[in-house]
């Protein structure tokens, strides 16, 4: 139970927009979600203090922008799920976060560009996201961007000391690269329901969003005297629910309370 | 501070009662110096106060409300409507004069007007000048942008060598 209900008033919309608007709000809040519980995996790992809470810290705007999303969701499907249903009484093959942001945590370089991979997106989204005609929506946008703010420049800022910095720092940095380059496409490339919400004028258009998200990532890479790979094959499917062996691992780590006491509250 | 419960609350005398909520990890801050509170509005005996979220993982917004509940059903108000509302969302420009001389009293930088998060690509510029609240030395140093709260970063005096917590600037 909640102290405060949540004023979300519904766009006034034909009922396949709402079922998209539905689906893909729900693929925000799993993406967001699902990152958020991988850095919450640092939480008492991190290499030294200031950033093990940075990743505490990152993890708990995600968290919070992922609770917004999945209150809105659980409005728009109107069947009487809440936020936690969604979140905990789901399976793997029906979450719809990119490959991306299930990848495990591996070594601080891969966490590291996981995460700045993702926030290039992430920060240009919510940017454009702010002008959507679906006012609650734009509002969580409103609202996440300025933490997104920081977290690119946290992101970053350490793509350019692994990259630039020992030896051992740029193998790790660069192979990090070369493991997760992969996973970049997948976040700018659309499938049928952002489609059908960009043709509404829900959603912004993805070539823009690629183009500042690659701006931000070479021009960071050369600071880091990083070489942005070329050419690679790009990985795709968890959008559509098509996910790696790994979220199912995670989920179960995250949904287990759920699982072993069903409707259990704290 | 009591009123008869057979008589109708104002606006003005919620407002007073609200001064009276403090943030719960920020104890010398009410939640009117802090900002939060968007709007009271009384519709017979119903009793509506809208918030809005410092941040949106902030785990004192619950607590918050809850508290707010308390203090008005203290002074017999039942039919209580809290709201949360994201939009226009919260920035430090809502935190009172009051409210920041109460923060560096208390030992946090209060924010910096006109910081806020820096454009993204101003990678490793130059740190906002924060004023130590201690010895008031400008002679600090960020340490890290996150802090003990999500609302907080890191930093640490030159002179007098203390760490201390900085309140973002956030608009």
């Amino acid at each position: 139970m909640y102290a405060s209900t949540q004023s979300i008033a519904l766009p006034d919309v034909a009922p396949e927009v709402r079922q998209h608007l539905f689906e893909y709000v729900l693929q925000l809040a799993d993406t967001s979600l699902i990152l958020a519980h991988r850095l919450s995996e640092w939480c008492g790992h991190g290499p030294i203090l200031e950033q093990d809470l940075a990743m505490a810290n990152i993890s708990l705007d995600l968290l919070g922008e992922a609770r917004s999303y999945y209150q809105y969701a659980a409005e728009l499907e109107g069947r009487g799920r809440t936020e936690d249903d969604l979140a905990y009484l789901r399976s793997a093959v029906e979450y719809r976060n990119p490959l991306l942001v299930e990848q495990p945590n591996g070594d601080f370089a891969q966490t590291i560009v996981r995460q700045f991979l993702y926030d290039c997106f992430h920060y240009h989204l919510l940017l454009q996201l702010q002008a959507s005609p679906d006012r609650h929506l734009a509002g969580i946008a409103e609202k996440s961007v300025k933490e997104a703010a920081y977290h690119i420049k946290w992101s970053a800022e350490w793509i350019i000391r692994l990259g630039d910095g020992t030896d051992e720092s740029r193998r790790r940095v660069e192979a990090a690269i070369a493991s997760l380059w992969r996973y970049s496409g997948e976040l700018t490339t659309p499938t049928p329901t952002e489609q059908a919400l960009q043709a509404a004028g829900f959603l912004p258009d993805y070539a823009a969003i690629q183009q500042q998200a690659d701006t931000q990532v070479a021009r960071v890479f050369e600071e880091a005297t990083l070489t942005v790979p070329q050419g690679v094959f790009m990985q795709k499917g968890g959008k559509t629910g098509r996910h790696s062996e790994h979220l199912g691992y995670l989920l179960t780590e995250l949904q287990y309370m759920q699982r072993a006491y069903p409707g259990m509250k704290w | 501070m009591t009123v008869p419960t057979n008589t109708l609350p104002t606006e003005d005398h919620i407002w007073q009662l609200l001064e009276e909520v403090s943030d719960p990890e920020i104890p010398v801050l009410s939640i009117l110096d802090l900002g939060i509170v968007r709007g009271v509005e009384l519709r017979g005996d119903e009793v509506h106060v809208t918030i809005t979220p410092t941040y949106s993982g902030c785990p004192a917004m619950n607590t918050i409300a809850t508290e707010i509940r308390l203090r008005l059903l203290a002074e017999g108000m039942t039919n209580l409507h809290i709201h949360n509302q994201l939009s226009p969302a919260w920035t430090t420009d809502w935190m009172s004069a009051a409210g920041r001389q109460k923060l560096e009293d208390y030992g946090i930088a209060p924010p910096v007007d006109g910081t806020a998060s820096g454009h993204m690509l101003n990678l490793f510029g130059a740190d906002t000048a924060v004023r130590c609240p201690l010895c008031k030395s400008t002679h600090t140093h960020l340490v890290s942008q996150f802090g003990s709260t999500a609302c907080k970063a890191h930093y640490q005096c030159d002179d007098c060598l203390e760490p201390f917590d900085y309140f973002k600037c956030h608009a």
